[in-house]
């Protein structure tokens, strides 16, 4: 057991952990969010993802001890009803989530994309978007809220 | 900082969904029993005007509920916003089936719209009797009910206080639960509220992560728990290694029979358990058959079950008429799973001589009657909670957690937490199952058809119940040595093409394994539609080129339904089917009373053997339409999941276990090769009623991919799913 301290949405943390314990635990159980979520475990999803530093990371397959001294921004953290991402926004006005259990994956790698390339084409969006899992098929309203946030962005 | 401190300064603070006004009403004096022939089972107003209704059925993300509240306001003549639909608690609702058989509106709003209704009668009686005024000079705005002379509201006149005012029940618990009441619902021409497209209330929480899902529901000192699921087919536990999780704190292992779990305080820990436990299973081998085999087995294994759903004219002698061209085709139709986006979660607090189990699974009535036959207790002790998880598309692996929760809990003495690792998701789900199909018609030399036989044989859709009512049906059962009862069912095409000789018939087979078996088979999302219409419709079309005619002019040649051929006419005409070029492809098919036709553009990467459905353009018709929006996003959701379903999914097995476990070994479908555009055009109906639209996309959406790809290449694919590997290796024998 070791103490990691880090910060959560701009909240410094310290959370007393195995350094192999990934940090989904620790942010789930450990410090009670409902966010992100445990999909796979393996990296495959998306339904854990999280920013870390701005990057967006796999929260069920990082380890903790990987995390010391940085910055994790959870979808709770990447805007808020009161003030928004645009691509939060976007989603809404879309309607896009069904079950929604996937919806960490999709909009914290498309902020990151969104970031990195605001006019990122079609076919460059599909790219980035690329091993992100949602099986309630909401793919085109992923899309339809993605273009629109680069709408409000540009 | 610790977890409290955290949340005192982030500001996350756990929300209940619960309404604390909806609770107080169900704690005041007098409250009928909770039974469907008393008003206060399904409609309550508040102290302040407010309206719940009572729904026994589930929403899961394509807004089910906002059509009940619509529809209840509009009966009632509340505004939309006052009225509040509480879902999924079998505290406070009956038992309507739970979400199932995209019945939700036929059904379940079925019986609000009527519960809803009567209590506006009622209302306005008591009204006219407070304002001295006969009921038929009232007349009632946002829950004011007004004469000339005075006025009085809802509220006033019931609010926080109960109706105490029976309705006629049916007597029946489920689906077909329904009631009858002296009012008499609107007719659609009044409708205000009814049709217009209101946008759903669970998105903006599922966007800000503000809300809850049952894998976040946490019960004070609770334990987690992982079921050490067996690693193959039919396993028996023969020893349990304890020693092999020795030093992982909090660690106690629950096992009974062939159940094995463990339980720690830290789901860390529970996780590292888990995969550390050393259990000596024994098994029996080769349980399954070589999967390329598999079809082989189907087609040659004993007919459990037959059934001949519909029979016109001679079919056999038909087809031994002298001069006719006899057309014959099979297909194929692999396991499928549900392979939800997270692994099952379910939370069991069981105290001595009762129950809460919070669940994700979409019949938390039967949850809770399964529960309670586990556990020997009267299911009114036992309360199921239904709390939003990851879509389950059918019975997938969500009732065995609520189970393994409830028993794990009873075991250790304390509230206990179940989550599924990723192959317990996958690989442990019940299957959608695989099946073979066999088309044979007889062409005259016009190219009539004058004779058309279309079987399908296939492992039963419900060798598991579709709920998990009984613990017989659950793989804890089934550890602690139940045998579920199964039910032998499969289905046949739905359509009405009038050929003067025809025959629809399915057989089923035994399962594979008696046992516990990660092959077994249940409902999944359109239940057989799938399987049974991506070989109907693509043998239509084989018999539309046999017969030398467009796709499109054949099915209406013999479509005898207009509302069949009125959305094919409707896809061809908005996808602008004359003009297109090749790559195109047309599927029709009805569902419990829905229509539905789909065109779909594809293209063929040769190198690859990948095939992009880059449009589709459905045509829906759903009788009377409650919300255009909602509905739209229903159909696309179907459209996509379809599309994954056609293209990638199969489950891969070796002679003893399932080998599809993951993301990686069970791929679905991703951005890229999701379509650019869904055209949708809906035919709305207000003189039928609603039939339902959660399910009926889904089904034609595998034939029109095919026929899009023969149109495409001139091969034909007569084996799901369309997978690279299949689509090369067709192209490379043509």
């Amino acid at each position: 057991m070791a103490s990691f301290r880090f910060t959560v949405d701009g909240r410094p943390v310290s959370v007393n952990a195995q350094p192999e314990m990934p940090l989904l635990y620790a942010l789930r159980d450990n410090l009670g969010l409902r966010n992100p979520h445990f999909g796979c475990g393996l990296a495959q999803c998306g339904a854990c993802t999280v920013h870390v530093n701005g990057e967006p990371t796999r929260s069920c397959v990082l380890p903790i001890s990987a995390i010391a001294g940085k910055k994790v921004t959870t979808i709770a953290g990447l805007g808020t009803p009161q003030k928004p991402h645009p691509l939060q926004a976007a989603y809404v006005a879309e309607g896009v989530p069904q079950c929604g259990y996937c919806i960490n994956g999709w909009v914290m790698t498309a902020a990151a994309a969104l970031k990195k390339n605001p006019k990122a084409s079609d076919a460059e969006l599909r790219d980035a978007l690329a091993g992100l899992k949602c099986r309630c098929g909401t793919h085109v309203a992923i899309m339809r809220a993605i273009k629109r946030a680069q709408t409000e962005l540009a | 900082m610790d977890r409290r401190e955290f949340f005192k300064t982030s500001g996350a603070l756990v929300v209940s969904f619960s309404l604390p006004a909806a609770q107080a009403l169900a704690a005041a004096p007098g409250k009928p029993a909770l039974v469907a022939d008393e008003l206060d089972s399904w409609i309550a107003v508040l102290p302040d005007g407010r309206v719940n209704a009572f729904f026994g059925k589930m929403d899961m993300g394509q807004g089910l509920d906002v059509a009940v509240a619509q529809i209840v306001a509009e009966e009632l003549d509340v505004g939309f916003d006052k009225v509040a639909v509480l879902m999924g608690d079998t505290a406070t609702s009956c038992n309507q089936g739970g979400a199932s058989g995209s019945t939700g509106t036929s059904n379940g709003a079925r019986l609000l719209r009527k519960a809803a209704a009567e209590a506006r009668r009622v209302l306005v009686e008591r009204a006219a009797q407070k304002l001295g005024t006969p009921a038929a000079q009232l007349r009632v705005e946002d829950g004011t009910v007004s004469s000339a002379g005075g006025k009085t509201t809802y509220a006033e006149l019931v609010g926080g206080r109960y109706f105490h005012h029976r309705v006629e029940w049916n007597q029946k618990v489920g689906n077909p639960m329904d009631i009858q009441v002296p009012a008499k619902p609107k007719a659609p021409a009044e409708y205000k509220v009814v049709g217009k497209p209101v946008p759903r209330r669970d998105v903006a929480w599922k966007v800000y992560g503000t809300g809850e899902y049952v894998t976040d529901v946490r019960v004070p000192g609770m334990l987690h728990a992982r079921v050490i699921r067996p690693p193959r087919a039919a396993c028996s536990v023969r020893g349990v290694d304890e020693a092999s999780v020795k030093g992982i704190p909090g660690v106690r292992i629950v096992r009974e029979k062939d159940f094995v779990a463990v339980v720690a305080p830290r789901e860390w820990n529970a996780v590292r358990a888990a995969r550390q436990l050393k259990v000596d299973w024994h098994f029996e081998a080769n349980a399954f058959p070589a999967m390329d085999k598999l079809h082989e087995h189907i087609r040659q294994a004993k007919v459990v079950k037959r059934e001949e759903q519909l029979k016109h004219g001679d079919v056999e002698a038909a087809l031994k008429t002298p001069g006719v061209r006899v057309m014959e085709a099979q297909y194929e139709w692999p396991f499928q799973s549900h392979a939800s986006m997270g692994p099952a979660c379910a939370i069991a607090d069981v105290k001595a001589g009762s129950c809460t189990v919070w669940t994700g699974s979409q019949k938390p009535h039967f949850t809770r009657d399964g529960v309670a036959k586990l556990l020997g207790l009267p299911p009114e002790k036992v309360r199921g909670i239904w709390v939003p998880g990851p879509g389950s598309y059918g019975r997938n692996d969500a009732g065995d957690a609520a189970l393994d929760a409830a028993f794990i809990s009873r075991a250790v003495g304390k509230p206990v937490r179940v989550q599924g690792m990723r192959a317990d998701g996958t690989a442990w789900d019940p299957k959608a199952p695989a099946s073979v199909h066999r088309g044979r018609a007889a062409l005259d030399a016009s190219g009539k058809v004058v004779a058309y036989d279309f079987m399908s044989k296939g492992f039963s859709r419900q060798h598991i119940a579709t709920n998990e009512s009984d613990p017989a049906d659950s793989l804890l059962g089934q550890a602690l040595g139940m045998t579920p009862k199964g039910h032998q069912i499969f289905g046949s095409p739905e359509e009405s093409y009038g050929f003067e000789n025809k025959r629809l018939a399915w057989e089923t087979i035994a399962p594979l394994v008696d046992g516990c078996s990660p092959l077994r088979t249940s409902h999944m999302r359109d239940p057989v539609g799938p399987e049974i219409h991506f070989a109907s419709e693509q043998f239509i079309d084989e018999l539309a080129h046999a017969a030398g005619e467009d796709p499109v002019a054949f099915r209406l040649r013999y479509l005898t339904n207009p509302r069949h051929a009125a959305v094919v006419k409707a896809a061809a005409e908005k996808a602008g089917w004359s003009s297109l070029g090749k790559g195109r492809g047309i599927a029709f098919a009805e569902r419990n009373g829905t229509a539905v036709a789909v065109v779909a553009e594809v293209e063929v990467d040769r190198a690859s053997g990948r095939i992009f459905a880059k449009r589709f353009t459905v045509a829906h018709d759903c009788g009377l339409i409650i919300n255009p929006l909602t509905l739209r996003q229903t159909i696309e959701g179907n459209v996509v999941q379809g599309l994954s379903r056609t293209l990638f999914e199969e489950v891969r097995f070796e002679r003893d276990s399932v080998e599809s476990v993951d993301w990686a070994s069970y791929p679905i479908l991703e951005m890229q090769d999701a379509p650019e555009a869904i055209e949708i055009v809906l035919i709305d109906h207000p003189e039928i009623a609603p039939s339902g639209a959660g399910e009926p996309t889904m089904r034609v959406i595998p034939a029109a991919v095919a026929n899009a790809f023969f149109s495409a290449t001139g091969v034909r694919l007569r084996r799901a799913p369309l997978s690279p590997e299949r689509v090369k290796a067709a192209l490379a024998r043509a």
